[in-house]
């Protein structure tokens, strides 16, 4: 079970910040939320939404393991 | 060089106190804090999130960036996280150099990515209800100035 993270409005789309989800592949990962949630499947693929997997940025698909984290990165604020 | 964050409210003038301590060859240090703003009455409460670990690394390249850049000696940077009243301290970066310019440079140079790349979500409350900010044209001008 990958433990994914949603961060700004995604976390508040979604309505959750952290959940453990079973998937092989962060594309896999989509679909499983994208089925869930419409709203929040299209968001994740959203203008300059990033996805960092243990906390390193990745381009594409890639798989994952049950001691994965996945972020999902929406635009940056800055601070 | 230290770079952390912070859900609690500091005082910039103990950081500058202890970040200039003890040093002999370093001629200059500037710093920056920036303060969370009102926006007369329309800005409540600031609420900003960080990604613990990422957030600090992402910081972290850029401050290696700015040191070998500006050939500083030391650098800090402190950023609040959580809930950020107004007149409260946001954000504090200190660089310490042998020379001015460079200290000075430094500064700018970080906050300006601070304020449009760093990885943080930025969430204003007032008294209309809660909305995100995204950086402005002039973050992202202000950003590529260096480069």
């Amino acid at each position: 079970m990958a433990r994914v993270l949603l961060f700004g409005p995604l976390r508040d789309l979604a309505g959750w910040r952290e959940r453990r989800i079973a998937a092989a592949s962060v594309a896999e990962l989509r679909s499983v939320l994208a089925a869930e949630d419409a709203d929040l499947g299209a968001a994740l693929g959203g203008k300059g939404v990033q996805v960092a997997v243990d906390q390193a940025v990745v381009r594409g698909d890639v798989a994952l393991s049950a001691s994965s984290e996945v972020a999902f990165l929406p635009p940056m604020s800055g601070g | 060089m230290s770079i952390r964050l912070t859900e609690a409210p500091f005082d910039p003038g103990a950081l500058l106190t202890e970040f200039t301590k003890g040093r002999t060859e370093t001629g200059a240090v500037a710093t920056f804090t920036g303060i969370a703003r009102a926006e007369a009455g329309a800005t409540a409460i600031l609420e900003l999130e960080a990604y613990p670990g990422f957030t600090e690394a992402e910081i972290g390249r850029i401050a290696d960036q700015a040191r070998e850049r500006f050939g500083l000696h030391d650098l800090a940077i402190l950023h609040r996280v959580g809930r950020i009243a107004p007149g409260e301290p946001i954000v504090f970066v200190a660089a310490a150099a042998g020379h001015r310019r460079a200290a000075f440079e430094a500064c700018d140079f970080l906050m300006d990515y601070l304020k449009s790349r760093a990885p943080f979500w930025k969430k204003e409350h007032g008294p209309d209800g809660e909305r995100w900010i995204e950086p402005t044209a002039q973050d992202h001008a202000d950003r590529e100035r260096w480069g």
